[in-house]
């Protein structure tokens, strides 16, 4: 263990030194926020309530979390087998990102030893209400989803074989859920119609939310083959994430459609054309996030090709985090004369959950079968070739033509 | 001991005297400042707006929005007319704060066992037969106490026999679907701090007409998602099973 970590500092590379740096604010801001308050620690105030943590670590956390649930429906409810090999790690990226999401709250409710009331005093006329709830459930189902990956690295074949049998139900349960909860985010500022800036405030919010995370999804799970099939060395699935690259199109025209159909219907145009800082942000968010990728994606030889897909889904992932922070921020800023900006602490905790979050998904990736062909790439292990057991206690195809190889 | 309970508050009385603010103050043991801005240490306050004094509070409204967004029901409205807000059932969220229309709910924000504050309407005070501390205090009864339909009538009784001097409006009586705390003024309302553009309707309506879909979409939802992983599914198995030559029903009687 210790030689271990002598090795981890001995081979520092920049962005351990960031992680670390990362995790050494982070603590010090947790320690300022649980001694001395929300206060201390933040620029929230009476006339801004919410900020960061909410806008950011909640909206978009669960937002980028999408994946989990576009790609557990398309395999195991569409049964479209070829997105098999993108399913563990975005149920991954999904269950990681709630807890995540939950340590953020922890962080953010002024109560945090309260967190569990919403399970004995009800009120369900309650968006809050309803957001808990759903990641309460959520997050037990995305544990349930995941838990064959982990079954089948400590070879406990009779438990896996029991949450075979619920993986339907579950997965059903799981859509429900999510698809209720990315709305309800969306749900939360249908009760400020007169605090809202006009852009952003619509009847639609919560199908708008919906639509985005459904875009967001594939996206997400896009860049994160990217970056995997560098840091562990693997083929990109290329002809899979092109198909993505469709389903992203299509939420996102359609959420185009609604969007256009709220500038007509609440009569939007005079601020379309006003160039403020709400004019410029929402101008911002449509064109990096929905013109331009439609645009892009429609196109069958960037969708085919890697880095452009890549960076496409950049684009719309930037112009999503864009969304909700203009949403729970930008929108609200006028109407209570506030200008909030998060405060260093703020940023910094924030940094630190995001890190945390790498770094899991970093160790879990390596030490169980999370990715098809799982590959050792740890220091220690990168030469050895070990035999992973499928569910059914056979060798795959693929690993016994690989073992001679190997050897 | 009241039901429906209500204060008026007439600004065009109103004589600055900030009494009912050190009322208030020593009712909650918060400390006395000259700042007249609402927050965690002021419940009530007096604000001049060009010569005009305009004591604030929480409004108490009919169909509160507070209450509605509260994920654990830590405020709710009561029989008696106040609105009360419960701390141990708080987690904190501050939903509250960000969906009162009018901006009532403030934080404990230096403290690590924050809470919300505003006014309760004394409501042990007036549980126990008593007036409102505020109430008791104002020496020129620019805020009276009693029943909200009394008080209503009282207040379009007032613009009545005096037209020339109070605009012809009580604010409160619909403004966000109601409030029990309604105010008289000789100018117009957005001139004295209140926001203009409030719907007529309680505001929790807007989050109700999607919150009541919730169970329809779960089971119909639920439903169809079934009906896709059947289909797919035998989609497949007769895919499988043509490849071997044998038709699909055969070869899962077989298996039976």
């Amino acid at each position: 263990m210790i030689k271990k970590a002598i090795r981890w500092f001995k081979g520092m590379t920049f962005w351990k030194a960031f992680f670390l740096i990362t995790i050494v604010l982070g603590v010090y801001s947790t320690i300022v926020r649980f001694m001395y308050g929300l206060g201390a620690a933040t620029h929230l105030s009476d006339s801004f309530p919410w900020g960061l943590w909410i806008g950011f670590d909640v909206l978009c956390g669960v937002g980028l979390a999408a994946g989990g649930f576009v790609t557990a429906a398309t395999v195991h409810i569409f049964h479209l087998d070829d997105y098999k090999s993108l399913l563990r790690p975005s149920i991954l990226t999904a269950f990681l990102g709630y807890l995540l999401v939950i340590l953020a709250l922890v962080y953010d409710l002024g109560r945090p030893w309260n967190i569990w009331h919403p399970l004995i005093m009800w009120n369900p006329h309650s968006v809050m209400f309803e957001v808990g709830w759903c990641v309460m459930l959520y997050t037990t189902v995305l544990a349930l989803e995941f838990s064959p990956v982990v079954f089948e690295r400590f070879k406990l074949t009779r438990a896996q074989r029991i949450i075979q049998t619920v993986t339907v139900p579950l997965v059903i349960l799981g859509v429900m859920l999510s698809s209720l909860h990315q709305s309800s985010l969306g749900s939360l500022y249908l009760i400020v119609p007169e605090k809202m800036y006009p852009l952003w405030y619509s009847s639609n919010l919560p199908y708008l939310f919906f639509l985005s995370a459904v875009a967001v999804g594939p996206a997400m799970v896009t860049i994160e083959s990217y970056f995997s099939s560098r840091a562990f060395n693997r083929e990109i699935e290329l002809p899979i994430l092109t198909k993505l690259g469709k389903v992203t199109v299509v939420a996102l025209s359609v959420y185009m459609v609604i969007k256009i159909e709220d500038i007509i219907s609440y009569n939007l145009f005079k601020y379309l054309i006003t160039f403020n800082l709400e004019g410029i942000l929402f101008w911002a968010e449509i064109l990096i996030g929905v013109l331009i990728p439609i645009i892009l994606l429609s196109n069958p030889v960037i969708r085919m090709n890697k880095t452009w897909l890549f960076y496409t889904s950049m684009m719309v992932v930037t112009g999503f985090v864009l969304n909700r922070m203009n949403v729970s921020i930008t929108s609200l800023e006028k109407f209570y004369h506030a200008s909030y900006f998060p405060k260093w602490t703020e940023i910094s905790i924030t940094l630190m959950i995001v890190a945390l979050g790498f770094g899991a998904f970093r160790l879990i990736a390596e030490h169980f079968p999370v990715f098809p062909e799982h590959e050792k790439f740890s220091a220690s292990a990168a030469h050895q070739f070990e035999v992973i057991l499928t569910g059914d206690g056979e060798y795959t195809e693929e690993q016994n033509r690989r073992i001679p190889l190997r050897n | 001991m009241y039901k429906e309970a209500a204060i008026l508050v007439d600004t065009t009385q109103c004589i600055g005297c900030y009494a009912c603010e050190d009322a208030c103050a020593e009712r909650w043991g918060f400390p006395i400042t000259e700042i007249h801005e609402l927050s965690s240490i002021k419940n009530t306050v007096v604000q001049n707006w060009d010569g005009i004094y305009v004591p604030r509070l929480c409004m108490h409204c009919e169909n509160p929005t507070c209450s509605s967004v509260c994920p654990v029901g830590a405020f709710q409205k009561t029989p008696e007319g106040p609105v009360v807000y419960d701390p141990n059932k708080c987690i904190g969220c501050r939903y509250c704060m960000q969906a009162c229309p009018f901006l009532v709910p403030k934080y404990q924000w230096n403290t690590a066992n924050p809470k919300v504050t505003k006014c309760d309407m004394c409501y042990d005070r007036i549980t126990a037969g008593k007036q409102p501390a505020c109430v008791e205090a104002c020496p020129a009864q620019a805020r009276i106490f009693g029943t909200r339909k009394d008080l209503l009538d009282e207040a379009h009784k007032r613009i009545n026999q005096n037209p020339t001097q109070y605009y012809p409006h009580v604010f409160g009586e619909e403004e966000a679907g109601g409030t029990s705390v309604i105010y008289l003024s000789s100018r117009e309302f957005s001139e004295i701090g209140f926001h203009s553009n409030l719907p007529k309707h309680a505001l929790p309506q807007y989050t109700w007409n999607i919150m009541s879909k919730i169970p329809g979409y779960v089971f119909w939802g639920s439903t169809l998602m079934t009906g896709f992983w059947w289909l797919t599914n035998r989609k497949r198995e007769v895919a499988r099973f043509k490849n071997n030559g044998k038709s699909a029903d055969e070869q899962s009687k077989k298996n039976k």
